[in-house]
């Protein structure tokens, strides 16, 4: 079982640089839709008891996360009339080579911290504190809204991945707050995304500067 | 069960408002929630009923501290919003009213929650149930200020969410069955994974840190309270940001009990003061009344949260403060909302001689700077002294003199700004709008508010000093 749900999270973690290195807006969505269905199939592999719940958690988050996130973004892409980052606060090779010194530092990190045994040779903990770094450079590092809503959801795939962790202790917990997580969070962001760019013209957040001191 | 009646009233309300018919009757909605909802609320004060530890819900001595505070606003903000609505026959209410109420059920939600996932529930259906809120006024810098705070905000809850998460692998590690209740992470505490929950207090605080608005996890604030209606900035302030402070308090009572208590308050200290001292430059230089309050608002959070970092006496007052800053920040949003309106700008530039045009809310503004920046003998300065008597007691010196020096320059720069505003030639434009006359709707509830602020420090009744001190011995177990 761990091979497989390593090889699993490996993908995921792999998908986090492809995210952090293109500067096309179709493939940062591409690399989250993808990382998203990659870690939907994850409970399946772990849970030791299958839950109307879990199920729905799983395709939910498949169907959320792969199809109908990615396909409102590509929808506000092509309004907004934009598919390429321009000009990053954080450049594409600087934050793929950080997104990378992450991704080795939570594995090595992750070998000294206390972890329960039954998790001390699984992927799960450096994948989440990987994924939750690279979500948070794109959040920081980029400019247009689009690619900030993928910064976004790569966070919440960490947090997810970590919950993972919890899930056969506290399924409740774990899997309400991430469905809520997934259907309200993103899903109001995506409609901001959608109103700023009919009241702006525009999905270039430096342009949002009306209000500063 | 009253707890659940509590927080199902709102909630009925809003369910009611989304199908209510007429735009003009729908308003009143607001009032018939609000009024049952603080009635009870204070029947549940005066009357405690008794709590089970092991559920998910309920009405603890905690709750018992601040929840009426909070429910007294909502009262006043609903009264405010049929006059409010009323001038605002243009946009569409069925929305606003609807999400409004159901902020306030999460509110209730969110201060009642004995449990960290539920807590977390209810403070993200929260943070969601604002975005509406926020841009009601449908104007291009509305939507900006909304992005700006969901972007902010949701992150804030992401990381929260990872702390409760980590949270809940440190209470694996002793052998826990994913009990997150409060008490049962308590009485776990001495077997927790130290590692991880000091983790999760990092997480925990940066979340709820970004929802309370503690710098420099602010910086959505001043954009928020500054684009959204007066009563909105009313509701955040007040009720917002009491839930944050109130879920840092049940998580850090939490990493006391597992022996961290020295980091706990290290790093509430270190936050609160660098809020205080941010607030107060920013209060210096800022031109506009709303985002003024904001910035006031970002001090009072400080504030609190230094309270909190000096043991029981100073989260004691802090707890008082609770009330304070609830009672007088409604009184200032409200009238800030109706100046405003009447002078259709914002900065000390576009906008002077209110007094002219809106003398009543004027005057309750004023006054309601006089009482925030802690002129005795409204509430805010009693409570600030109770937590600068905390800090001295416990010979933090260099808190109490930075504390002072905060309070003293945020009495300048606010003084500066609202005396601009309030005096001197009106502006023509002002004059136009002025037909809008002061109506008692829109005037009543701040008025109200500040008297409630004003009592509160002048007759601070002697059961809500012990219902506070309770409540900190409660989240400081240890003495």
């Amino acid at each position: 079982m761990n091979a497989s749900l390593n090889l699993f999270t490996g993908v995921a973690m792999g998908l986090n640089l492809l995210a952090l290195g293109s500067s096309r807006i179709p493939s940062i969505i591409r690399a989250a839709a993808m990382q998203g269905m990659v870690i939907g199939i994850l409970p399946l592999l772990i849970g030791s008891h299958m839950t109307l719940l879990g199920l729905l958690v799983a395709v939910g988050t498949i169907g959320i996360k792969g199809f109908l996130i990615p396909h409102l973004l590509r929808r506000a892409m092509r309004s907004a009339n934009v598919d390429r980052e321009e000009e990053p606060l954080i450049g594409f090779v600087p934050s793929l080579l950080l997104g990378a010194a992450a991704t080795t530092g939570a594995v090595a990190f992750s070998g000294a911290l206390p972890l329960l045994p039954e998790h001390s040779n699984v992927l799960l903990v450096p994948a989440a504190l990987a994924t939750v770094v690279a979500g948070l450079l794109l959040l920081i590092g980029r400019t247009k809204a689009i690619s900030q809503v993928c910064g976004y959801l790569l966070l919440e795939n960490g947090i997810y991945l970590f919950g993972l962790l919890l899930i056969n202790a506290m399924p409740l917990v774990v899997e309400t707050g991430i469905l809520l997580d997934l259907t309200v969070g993103v899903f109001v962001i995506g409609i901001i995304a959608d109103r700023i760019q009919r009241a702006f013209d525009t999905l270039d957040t430096r342009k949002l500067t009306s209000l500063h001191e | 069960m009253k707890e659940i009646i509590l927080i199902a009233i709102p909630f009925a309300a809003a369910i009611i408002a989304l199908v209510w018919p007429k735009e003009d009757t729908r308003p009143w909605l607001l009032p018939a929630a609000a009024l049952p909802h603080s009635g009870l609320s204070l029947w549940m004060f005066l009357d405690p009923p008794t709590w089970n530890p092991a559920l998910w819900l309920g009405f603890d001595p905690i709750a018992r501290a601040v929840l009426p505070a909070v429910s007294i606003l909502f009262l006043a903000c609903a009264g405010y919003g049929v006059s409010y609505l009323k001038t605002r026959k243009e946009r569409p209410n069925r929305v606003f009213i609807a999400t409004l109420l159901a902020l306030t059920g999460l509110i209730t939600l969110s201060l009642l929650a004995q449990h960290l996932g539920l807590l977390w529930v209810a403070a993200e259906g929260a943070t969601l149930a604002t975005v509406p809120l926020l841009h009601f006024n449908g104007t291009p810098r509305a939507f900006e200020a909304t992005w700006k705070y969901l972007l902010v905000g949701g992150t804030g809850i992401a990381l929260s969410l990872l702390g409760a998460f980590f949270l809940g692998y440190s209470s694996m590690h002793s052998g826990g069955e994913g009990d997150l209740t409060f008490t049962g992470l308590k009485a776990a505490a001495g077997s927790l994974s130290k590692p991880w929950l000091l983790a999760a207090w990092v997480l925990l605080l940066a979340g709820f840190g970004t929802k309370m608005g503690l710098a420099p996890m602010h910086t959505w604030k001043p954009d928020a309270y500054g684009e959204a209606p007066g009563m909105i900035g009313a509701m955040l302030a007040g009720g917002m940001t009491t839930v944050a402070f109130v879920a840092l308090l049940r998580v850090r009572a939490v990493v006391s009990a597992a022996g961290l208590e020295s980091i706990a308050s290290l790093t509430l200290l270190c936050l609160g003061l660098f809020s205080m001292i941010i607030a107060a430059l920013f209060l210096l230089g800022t031109p506009d009344f709303k985002r003024m309050l904001a910035y006031s608002s970002v001090e009072h959070m400080g504030i609190l949260t230094i309270g909190a970092s000096i043991g029981v006496g100073g989260l004691g007052a802090a707890l008082f403060h609770v009330w304070s800053n609830v009672l007088t920040k409604g009184a200032l949003f409200l009238s800030a909302g109706n100046l405003r309106r009447a002078a259709g700008a914002r900065t000390n530039i576009e906008v002077a001689g209110m007094t002219w045009v809106t003398p009543l809310s004027s005057r309750i503004f004023v006054v309601g700077l006089l009482a925030v920046t802690a002129c005795p003998p409204f509430g805010p300065f009693f409570s600030e002294l109770g937590i600068l008597r905390a800090a001295v007691g416990s010979h933090q010196y260099i808190t109490a003199t930075i504390f002072l020096v905060c309070l003293l320059l945020a009495f300048i720069g606010m003084t500066r700004l609202v005396f601009s505003i309030v005096d001197g030639r009106p502006r023509k434009a002002a004059w136009n709008t002025a037909s809008l006359r002061e109506a008692a709707g829109t005037v009543a509830p701040p008025l109200l508010l500040l008297a409630a602020s004003l009592w509160l420090g002048l007759f601070t009744p002697r059961f809500l000093l012990e219902v506070w001190s309770s409540a900190a011995q409660i989240l400081i177990p240890i003495p």
